[in-house]
Formats: structure tokens, sequence, C-alpha cells
């Protein structure tokens, strides 16, 4: 197999599989297949496993760059945008599953809840620019964009930020694993930065320092 | 286990000399009528397996037995025993809200006693016996409005806090009364991380204290408590957020001055002593005009948060003159 057939037909299905996978998880359980069921509050199950989903989703999406070069496995590019879409499609659900489940279509109260709760505020901002990312997703739109695509997908660091805020923010004393997650960004984020340093460094170390290796 | 549990019990008086009084004097008791032997007996079947070893669960007691107060109970169908026993917030099992369940079986609530403090003449440690000995339980079908915006109805069993207070003689000094959690890290696996201030604390002021409506509660749908549920005793104040109905009490103690609670220490701006159900004032983080009554349909029924959780007729007189955006 090519490496492009690898990818079409193992990797891909197993990233679908894998990001449906939470889905599958609570659908079984709703239909109460194998005696599961959702709980006391199954809106609430429901909200929280789409909004985990989506930051797990999220930080793989994240994590697909640095991967490539520590792994040297260029090849992982195929699979960011299928991950990128899947975070976005959980946010998604999550925001569905919040206004139909939690607030029953009580749209005077999202109105409120966005505009008087940060910690939703955050999340819709989030939401908004993951939406603008999915929607120029296309080859055409890459295309179409040229050099501002690039500069419009730089959105995902600040929905990934705002994201794990939102998560730190709606606790109501258990920070632990709001940090866990804020510590996996930081230290993707952290990555990126000390690559871009390095990169400026040695460019600007050979062109001013010529003689020294 | 070294714990408060396992100690010597050496009350400073006798329980028989503070037993008469408690039993006679509230007349509003249901089970009064029967006449004081059957009101011991009511709380008896706990006594005769007292020093049941330890793991002595809940289940291997005699079922207590009890009346069902109708003036103290709402009408609305009680949320399913599997609801109520299996979705807790009781931090020192775990913050979510299956962990209670999942982490407490192998508590030990017998076992137990109660030290008694602060500003009043009868103080010491009582077992959980001397402590329920002169009580009798009533069922009382109470709202349950959790600081989450989430509901339930509850069958609980129990006996007014006021009754019990009573026992101890509180001085004239005593304007508050403050309530502890057992600390224990061995047995509850959440307080081996600092997410509260250990041990969980709460407080009442006196008259609400002694309000009928503040239950002591021994146990729910007709059984012991479970100990996901806070056994062997816990407090109920169903006008209050849930988190004013402290678990697993192993202290009491009265005080001059407002006691410190835990989740006002842990949040002073977002959780406030008083705590009192209040769909006028907002948690700064979310909404509390409205709340989901758990168990109703397949995603819980949206319906208006009442004032004091539709309580406001029997207790807004305790608070008559107060600023409660003020004291929230
Ligand atoms: C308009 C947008 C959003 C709204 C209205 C919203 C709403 C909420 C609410 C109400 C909760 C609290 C759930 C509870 O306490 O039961 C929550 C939790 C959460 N949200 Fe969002 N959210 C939004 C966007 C997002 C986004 C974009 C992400 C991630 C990329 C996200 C991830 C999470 C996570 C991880 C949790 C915590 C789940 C848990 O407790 O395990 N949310 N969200």
């Amino acid at each position: 197999m090519t490496v492009e057939q690898r990818y079409r037909r193992i990797y891909k299905p197993l990233v679908w599989i894998g990001s449906l996978l939470p889905l599958a998880w609570l659908l079984g359980r709703g239909f109460g297949v194998g005696g599961g069921s959702l709980g006391a509050d199954p809106a609430e199950e429901i909200l929280r496993t789409c909004g985990k989903t989506a930051l797990n989703l999220l930080l793989l999406t994240l994590a697909v760059t640095p991967l490539r070069q520590i792994a040297r496995a260029p090849q992982l590019l195929r699979l960011r945008r299928l991950l990128g879409l899947f975070a976005f499609f959980h946010a998604m659900l999550h925001l569905v599953a919040y206004v139909v489940l939690e607030l029953q279509f009580d749209w005077p109260m999202l109105g409120e809840d966005v505009a008087k709760r940060p910690y939703i505020t955050i999340g819709f901002v989030a939401v908004a620019l993951l939406a603008a990312l999915a929607a120029t997703s296309t080859q055409r739109a890459m295309r179409r964009l040229g050099r501002r695509w690039q500069r419009l997908h730089w959105g995902i660091y600040p929905a990934a930020v705002l994201g794990v805020w939102h998560y730190g923010w709606q606790v109501k004393a258990d920070l632990r694993e709001p940090l866990v997650y804020a510590g996996i960004l930081a230290l993707l984020l952290g990555w990126r930065l000390w690559k871009r340093r390095a990169a400026l460094t040695s460019t600007s170390g050979s062109s001013t320092a010529p003689g020294r290796t | 286990m070294e714990g408060p549990m396992t100690r010597r019990i050496q009350p400073r008086i006798a329980p028989s000399e503070i037993t008469p009084e408690a039993v006679f004097r509230d007349r509003r008791r249901v089970l009064a009528a029967l006449g004081a032997a059957a009101l011991g007996g009511a709380a008896l079947p706990g006594l005769g397996q007292s020093p049941t070893p330890a793991g002595g669960a809940a289940s291997r007691l005699a079922p207590p037995k009890y009346a069902r107060s109708e003036r103290w109970s709402t009408k609305e169908t009680p949320t399913s025993l599997e609801d109520v026993t299996s979705y807790n917030n009781f931090y020192e099992f775990g913050t979510d809200k299956a962990d209670p369940k999942a982490n407490a079986q192998k508590f030990r609530a017998r076992p137990w006693s109660v030290e008694v403090a602060g500003e009043a003449e009868v103080r010491g440690r009582f077992t959980l016996e001397d402590i329920l000995r002169p009580h009798a339980l009533e069922e009382r079908v109470y709202r349950f409005r959790c600081v989450e915006a989430w509901s339930m109805v509850v069958p609980w069993l129990g006996f007014p806090l006021g009754d019990l207070l009573q026992r101890f003689k509180p001085t004239s000094r005593a304007r508050y009364v403050e309530f502890t959690t057992l600390l224990d890290p061995g047995q509850m696996p959440g307080q081996r991380s600092p997410v509260l201030d250990w041990p969980y604390a709460e407080g009442l002021r006196m008259d609400e204290a002694m309000h009928p409506l503040a239950l002591m509660v021994v146990g729910v749908y007709g059984q012991w408590l479970p100990n996901q549920n806070g056994a062997p005793l816990r407090l109920v104040v169903p006008w209050k957020y849930g988190f004013k109905s402290i678990k697993s009490i192993v202290r009491i103690r009265f005080t001059e001055r407002e006691p410190r609670t835990s989740w006002n220490l842990s949040a002073p701006y977002e959780y406030g002593f008083y705590a009192n159900v209040n769909p006028a004032v907002d948690h700064p983080r979310w909404s509390q005009a409205k709340e989901r009554r758990l168990g109703t349909g397949f995603f819980a029924t949206r319906t208006d948060t009442l004032p004091f959780n539709g309580y406001a007729a029997d207790v807004a007189g305790l608070y008559r003159g107060m600023d409660l955006r003020r004291y929230f």
C-alpha cells in the first residue's frame, strides 16, 4: 500500500471511529444497551462528554505538528483537518446539548448566558472561531484565501486557550483536571514558540556571525 | 484506623438524664401520641447491633421505624431511590457525582459518635445511639435544590434538629451552631486532595437551626442512610442550597460568632453563609432562576426556582429586614 492508501484505508477510518466512540458510548448508555444508563442527569452527562471530546480533539489537532517533527512522520498532516473538524463537530454538539437539553430552548436565557456569564462568553467565542476554521477548511477555501488562510487558521490557538479556560472556569472547586489540560496546552504551544525562537536565532546567527560554527 | 469513631465515649452527663425532656418537649411530633415507650422503640433498632464490626453496613441493621409527617411533606413525586443514591455531591469521596457511591461502600458509619462543644451546658462525646434514642423518626418529603441548579424530591427520615440541640442546653451566648464532617483521609479518599479546606464545616444561625423544618437525618426511603448520602447522621435544611446540608457529622459546636463554612472559605463571592435558595440572586457564574428537576422525563423538566425553595411561608420570617442580596 502507498502512504496515500494507508491513510485512506486505515488511519482516517481509525480517526473516524475514535472520534465517534464517545458519541456511541453516550448513545449506547442512553438506550440502555447492556444495562447501561446516563445516570440521574443524562443532559449533563451528554453536555460534558461532548465538551470533553471537543477539547480532547482540539488538543490532538494541535499535537499533530509537534508529532510530525518529533516522530519524523510528516504524513500525519493528512489527519489534521479531520481531527479539527471533529473537534468543531463536538463543540457544536456541546452547544446544541446546552440549548436543547439544559436550557430547553430558553433563547432569552442563552442570550443572557452569553452576555453575562464569562465562561459561556469565551466558550461561545471559541465555538465561533472553530466554525470559521471549519467553514474555510476546504482546498478551495485554502486556494482562495491564499496567505490569509494561514493567518485565519492561527485562530485555533485562541480557540484552544479559550476552550481550556472555559473548562477551568466552570468547575466549582476541583481544578486538577483543567490544570492538566492547561499543562498539555502549554506544552503544545510552548513547543511552537521554542521552535520559532530556535529557527530565528539559527538564521540570525548564521547571518551575523558566519564564522562561528 | 484511629479516629473519633473508635475513641472511648465519655459523655459529661448520662444520656438518661437528657432523654425525657426532649421526648416530651415537642408536641408537634406525629408519634407523640404513641407514648414514650413507642418512642424509645422507634429509635432502638439501631442499638442492638451498635458494636457491629468494621464494615457494619446500614443494610445489616434492623430497618428504622418511622411515621410519615404530612405537615412537612411536599406532594411532589419523589426522585427515584436509584437517582438519590447514585448522583451525589460528597467531595470527601471524590468530586464526580458518581464517586461517592463508588468510593463510600466500605466506609464505616457505625460505630459513630458526635462531639458536642461550645456554648452549651451539656457537652462531651455521645454515641450515635445516645443521640438517636429519644427521637421519633419522621419521614418528610422535602424538595432538595443544589446550588448547581438541579433539584430532587427526597423522602428523608429524621427528627427536628431543634429537638436535638435543646438537649444540650445551649447557653444565652449560643447564637450560631457549627457542624463538622468526619476527617479521615484513610476512608475518605477525596480528603487526600486539597479541593476544599478539610474537614468540611457548615453552620446555621440558632433561630434557623431551631426551625422545625431543619431536619437531622438518619435515613432515606425508609432505610438507614447509605454511606454516599452522608451516613450515619446528616443535616437537611430544605430552604437552603444543598451544600448547607452537611453530611457524616462528628461535631456540633455552639458559638457566639458566625462560624466559617467550607464553601464560603473556598469562594466567598460565590457562596455565602446563608445560602438561602433565591431565584433573584444569581450565582456569579450561572443563573439561579430555574432548576432542572432530575428524574422527570429523560432530560429533566426545567421549572422556576421558588424563593426559599418553596418554603417561604414557613421561613421567610427568619430573614425579615435582611438584605438577601448582601446576605446571599
Ligand atoms: C457557546 C458555547 C459553549 C457553551 C454554551 C458551553 C456551555 C458549557 C456548560 C454550561 C458547561 C458546564 C457543564 C456542567 O457543569 O454540567 C460546559 C462545560 C464544558 N465545556 Fe463548554 N460550552 C461552550 C463551548 C465549549 C467549547 C468550544 C469547548 C471546547 C473546545 C467546551 C468544553 C467544555 C468542557 C471540557 C467542559 C467541562 C466538561 C466536564 O465537566 O467534564 N465548551 N460548557
